[in-house]
């Protein structure tokens, strides 16, 4: 076993872990942040994006280890403390941009991802950037009107195609 | 998976060093590597990390060249390779965003997939792959499917891209991977035309000179007219046969001339 340490919603945690320890496996099992899922385990899915040093990464498909320092961001820490939503949390909520909620927690990630890098993008750039992120439930559609309106734009032209 | 020791040197002397051990493998940014270890088709007994080495990370250009660092994600490629649009729009389209934060273009020429999209871009360039003990020019480079001319333990430390007057990159998706059905990476120089194709062959990336020569003689999708790749030696799967992506080499191959 070998101590990893790194900073997860801005606590700084520890713990020991296996070279083959998944960084999806420290935050779930060794730190308790059980909102980062495991779908595919393959790097297909997404539903286990969380941010390392600012960007987002699958953490099914890096070790524990390689973040060994790093700053990393999870879906436990997009609410505010007093568990208000952030804008994009909301908007999912306000635009029923979830049925199972099984991916959710990395489109919330992914879409903060998107939004930090570009603000005000179209639908095209959105329904895009979300191709590492299966959803089995929605359709998309309505994950894409509340990234939209998360970002503050007008969703009254998204396509239900 | 199997478990293993971890190692992230911070210099490539250190990497050299811990790659000379019993089973030791490179990983960079673990994008193949990882899930392939997950289906125990890879069992080293130590992964040495090259991320973490300084010296191999960012884009730079001089003498013509678009310098890549070894350990370089397709992410910052894709934003950095500015002075080589066809180069940094080939990096920003592979995978998904979460993948290309973390996959390196040293990573996937080291692997040569034969359907990665990076094999296409250093042929199709004429690159030339750097490493820890000499340079190699890309034709001298890919060997056939999963193959180069890597000694074990070599490191890529950079790849020269030269930058031609005009490139484009053209990907048929297989949908569900993303890799490449037929990717086709066409690039005009003053002294001639290189088209590299990935995707398509048993054999990997290959130069497909008969174009090469049309285009040379005439840089247009007319040029084209006629040519052939033979389905012979092309890959046959449930994602398209043999005959189909021989079909798409001619086509993906027009729309990157149309487009350049």
């Amino acid at each position: 076993m070998t101590k990893v340490e790194m900073t997860v919603n801005g606590k700084s945690v520890s713990g020991d872990v296996e070279g083959r320890t998944l960084l999806v496996q420290f935050l779930r099992d060794g730190l308790g942040l059980t909102g980062t899922h495991v779908g595919c385990d393959t790097s297909q899915c997404g539903a286990c994006v969380v941010h390392v040093n600012g960007v987002a990464v699958k953490s099914c498909t890096m070790l524990a280890l390689e973040a060994d320092g790093a700053d990393v961001s999870t879906i436990e820490g997009q609410a505010a403390p007093d568990g208000t939503l952030n804008v994009i949390q909301q908007a999912f909520q306000d635009h029923h941009g979830l049925q199972c909620g099984f991916c959710t927690p990395g489109m919330v990630m992914s879409a903060a991802a998107l939004l930090k890098d570009n603000p005000k993008p179209t639908e095209a750039e959105i329904r895009h950037y979300l191709e590492g992120n299966i959803c089995r439930c929605t359709g998309y559609h309505n994950i894409v009107k509340a990234i939209m309106a998360a970002s503050g734009q007008d969703v009254g032209a998204v396509a239900a195609e | 998976m199997y478990n293993f020791d971890f190692v992230k040197p911070a210099t490539v002397a250190e990497a050299v060093e811990a790659l000379s051990g019993e089973e030791a493998q490179a990983l960079g940014g673990g994008q193949t590597l990882l899930p392939t270890m997950k289906q125990r088709l890879a069992s080293p007994a130590t992964l040495v990390s090259l991320t973490g080495i300084a010296d191999m990370q960012g884009v730079s250009q001089k003498d013509g060249a678009i310098c890549v660092g070894g350990a370089t994600p397709h992410a910052v490629v894709a934003a950095n390779a500015g002075g080589y649009p066809a180069l940094a729009a080939l990096a920003g389209g592979i995978g998904d965003p979460a993948v290309r934060n973390r996959g390196t273009a040293g990573g996937s020429l080291a692997n040569n997939d034969p359907s990665a999209c990076y094999p296409a871009a250093a042929l199709g360039s004429g690159a030339t792959i750097v490493t820890n003990t000499r340079e190699i020019a890309a034709d001298d480079y890919f060997e056939g499917m999963f193959t180069t001319a890597l000694n074990e333990g070599e490191i890529i430390t950079e790849v020269r891209f030269p930058i031609p007057e005009k490139a484009n990159y053209q990907k048929f998706e297989q949908p569900a991977s993303r890799f490449a059905l037929v990717g086709v990476f066409v690039a005009k120089f003053a002294d001639g035309v290189r088209v590299a194709v990935t995707g398509a062959s048993e054999d990997g990336v290959f130069r497909w000179a008969e174009a090469e020569a049309a285009l040379s003689a005439d840089f247009s999708p007319a040029a084209l007219d006629g040519l052939t790749v033979p389905a012979d030696g092309m890959i046959s799967d449930l994602h398209g046969t043999g005959a189909y992506r021989a079909h798409l080499v001619g086509v993906m191959t027009k729309r990157a001339v149309a487009a350049a």
